[in-house]
């Protein structure tokens, strides 16, 4: 007798797939499109990340780490964590893992940065994004990687997809809380020296929600990180790849290590942007 | 009480005002156009919800005035002096800026008159946290997309004249309240405009930085003669600075007029209470309570036509004065005028008293006090190119302190 009734019930899944049916049959040249950019774009990074010797990269990494985070010893840490990975035989799986990262933080940011100006110039967008944001955080990454698979197929290019929609929330929500957190004075003073709009936004808006901005930044990268992991679950290959197979297989050994590899990745990326964020801070306050 | 809104007609005037209304809220026009527009701030509030912020405020201001608007917070100063370049809207009346109607400028009309017209100085200095001293003093310019060159030169220019020579380089947040407030007067200066509007620029500075900023704001009107639109809520600002002075209270101007006419008759119970503290001694010129003589001598009178008059009048002291110009040579008392006759001393050189106490027309009160605790006779009044305008008596000094007020407060 606890049985729900039936004439409530909502077929929603069946709607949502008659949906990405109808987008597929219509819309399959503008995703094949989009697709073949993306690839073109993901395979020139890629191949540039394992043409770059691995050294270089890793002098490279040890000195923007000295730098931003101003301790040598700092550098000396995050290069050998790079040289550790290399040690452990994941250099190739690596790159290919940094290069797709890359690739869906760049996307991630030329998308969710004007949109988070968007956001902050109106409370109507903000209101209608806001829950949209929301919806897109909390719902369980693997679901983004139906309908990725279904628009692009296999591949890389479906694991970029399904990383932009994860990762692009922080990005977003940081963009508009630093420029909606811009002080009322410092406007009003732009705007009584006769700045337009567009003005204001350039001189004294943007550049004052930089250090709220890079936060978003180093959010989205490290969850950009994570999601490229999941999305070798449609065939993203890469460091993730390597754990899926450990699973299959039950190799606790290989799991393990290029877990730990991803959790090194994961450390450098994580305090080198996060250096860069709180020194955006610190340059405002001096 | 009658008085004037508006400045002396002889007098370009730069900045009038008339009728303007500002309704924070939905049902502003309806307000607007109903009978509750007559009513209080607080009524309207209650039966609308709206705020009655400015209430049909017409004023005019002369090219080179220093128009101080003076109130209490919440009396709607601020939201007025931020119409004055539509930084708020107005709900209705006109804003004429040599002629032209600003309420009437097109978005793009409204930016210029921005760029070029008006410089604003902010309570809180507003200024760009992420930009440099020179940076922020050259924003007007960039704004108007002056030449890097050009722009920096000026505001440079504009720095050195702040006194902040040296600081070009320092972010905001390096320098102390008063010395950012002089990068928001520079910042202001910088684009050259004719109306400076400066809104309680003083007020966030310690007491010992506000009068020296004052002092030196004085001096730079001097120098660059600008149209200021200052709001404040202190009295002591306003009189020190103000050519005229408007009082608002609830939206509304309830008194405009010169710094005396302020002190010595508030139109009604509010300013009267505004200006209880006010120490006339601060306020009150020499120029403002001296009186004329009933009798003067001239310096082609001898010794004995300077007696007669003395008796005539029943004093024992007398200014001569010069034929032409009336400018005053000396201070002739009766008792050596009496000793001139009597030893057949020369005349008038020693009938003079020694070192006459003398004073500008201009020279505050509390400034008369050493000068009347060593006087032995009234103080001479003389303008700047010496004529004798008139004479002050000891005692005229402190009935102007106690006159005006019901209680001296001894400041």
């Amino acid at each position: 007798m606890n049985e729900f009734p039936l004439f409530l019930n909502i077929p929603l899944a069946e709607w949502v797939d008659r949906f990405m049916d109808w987008v597929l049959v219509n819309f399959s040249v503008v995703f094949d499109t989009i697709g073949h950019v993306f690839l073109i774009m993901l395979l020139n990074i890629e191949r540039f990340f394992l043409w770059v010797p691995w050294w270089v990269i890793v002098l490279f990494v040890g000195v923007l780490a000295w730098r931003v985070m101003q301790k040598w010893t700092m550098g000396v840490v995050m290069a050998l964590l790079l040289m550790l990975i290399g040690s452990f035989g994941y250099w190739k799986l690596a790159m290919m893992t940094l290069a797709l990262t890359t690739s869906a933080v760049v996307v991630s940011l030329a998308v969710g940065i004007p949109i988070g100006i968007f956001m902050a110039k109106s409370d109507l967008a903000e209101t209608i994004i806001r829950p949209v944001l929301d919806a897109m955080q909390t719902m369980p990454s693997f679901v983004y990687l139906i309908p990725a698979l279904m628009l692009f197929g296999l591949g890389k290019v479906p694991g970029l997809f399904a990383t932009l929609i994860y990762a692009v929330p922080p990005v977003i929500r940081l963009t508009n809380v630093g420029i909606r957190q811009v002080s009322k004075d410092t406007i009003e003073a732009a705007r009584a020296f006769g700045a337009s709009p567009r003005q204001i936004l350039f001189d004294v808006q943007i550049p004052l929600a930089i250090p709220s901005i890079m936060v978003g930044i180093n959010q989205t990268t490290m969850m950009a990180l994570a999601m490229v992991v999941i999305a070798s679950m449609i065939g993203a290959r890469g460091l993730g790849l390597e754990v899926l197979l450990a699973i299959n297989r039950i190799e606790v050994g290989r799991g393990f290590e290029a877990g730990l590899c991803i959790v090194f990745l994961a450390i450098i990326i994580d305090r080198i942007t996060n250096a860069l964020a709180t020194k955006q801070q610190k340059g405002l306050e001096s | 009480m009658a008085y004037n809104n508006h400045a002396d007609q002889t007098e370009e005037i730069c900045l009038e005002v008339n009728g303007l209304w500002k309704i924070f809220g939905k049902k502003a026009q309806e307000i607007l156009k109903s009978d509750l527009r007559f009513e209080s701030k607080e009524a309207i509030l209650e039966k609308t919800g709206n705020v009655m912020a400015v209430k049909n405020v017409s004023f005019s201001v002369a090219r080179g005035e220093f128009f101080v608007i003076m109130g209490l917070s919440g009396s709607g100063k601020s939201t007025l002096i931020r119409m004055l370049l539509r930084l708020i809207d107005s709900t209705s009346g006109s804003i004429c800026v040599n002629g032209e109607d600003i309420l009437k400028y097109s978005k793009k009309r409204l930016m210029d008159f921005r760029r070029h017209t008006t410089g604003m100085v902010f309570q809180y200095f507003g200024l760009f946290p992420h930009r440099t001293v020179l940076d922020n003093v050259a924003y007007g310019l960039e704004v108007r997309g002056v030449s890097k060159a050009e722009r920096l030169a000026k505001a440079q220019e504009a720095i050195e004249t702040v006194g902040l020579k040296g600081w070009e380089n320092y972010h905001p947040s390096a320098l102390s309240g008063g010395m950012q407030q002089r990068v928001g007067i520079a910042r202001a200066l910088t684009i050259d405009p004719e109306i400076l509007l400066m809104d309680e620029p003083f007020s966030g500075l310690d007491p010992l930085i506000r009068r020296e900023m004052q002092d030196e704001l004085i001096e730079l009107q001097d120098r660059v003669q600008k149209t200021i639109i200052f709001v404040t809520h202190d009295l002591h600002e306003a009189l020190k600075l103000g050519d005229r002075i408007a009082i608002m209270r609830d939206g509304k101007i309830v008194q405009i007029g010169v710094p005396e006419d302020v002190i010595t008759s508030p139109v009604d119970d509010y300013v009267r209470e505004f200006v209880q503290d006010a120490s006339p001694a601060k306020v009150l010129t020499a120029g403002g309570i001296m009186d004329q003589p009933e009798a003067l001598l001239y310096e082609w009178q001898g010794p004995k036509a300077a007696l007669r008059t003395l008796r005539d009048i029943k004093e024992d002291y007398a200014f001569m004065v010069s034929r032409n110009h009336r400018r005053l040579i000396g201070l002739v008392t009766l008792k050596r005028l009496k000793a001139v006759i009597q030893n057949n001393g020369s005349f008038p050189e020693d009938a003079f008293e020694p070192d006459p106490p003398t004073t500008a027309p201009d020279v505050i009160l509390e400034d008369l006090f050493p000068i009347a605790a060593e006087a032995d006779y009234p103080i001479a009044v003389v303008d700047e190119d010496g004529r004798f305008v008139g004479e002050i008596q000891i005692s005229s000094i402190f009935e102007s302190m106690t006159q005006n007020k019901e209680v001296d407060t001894g400041e």
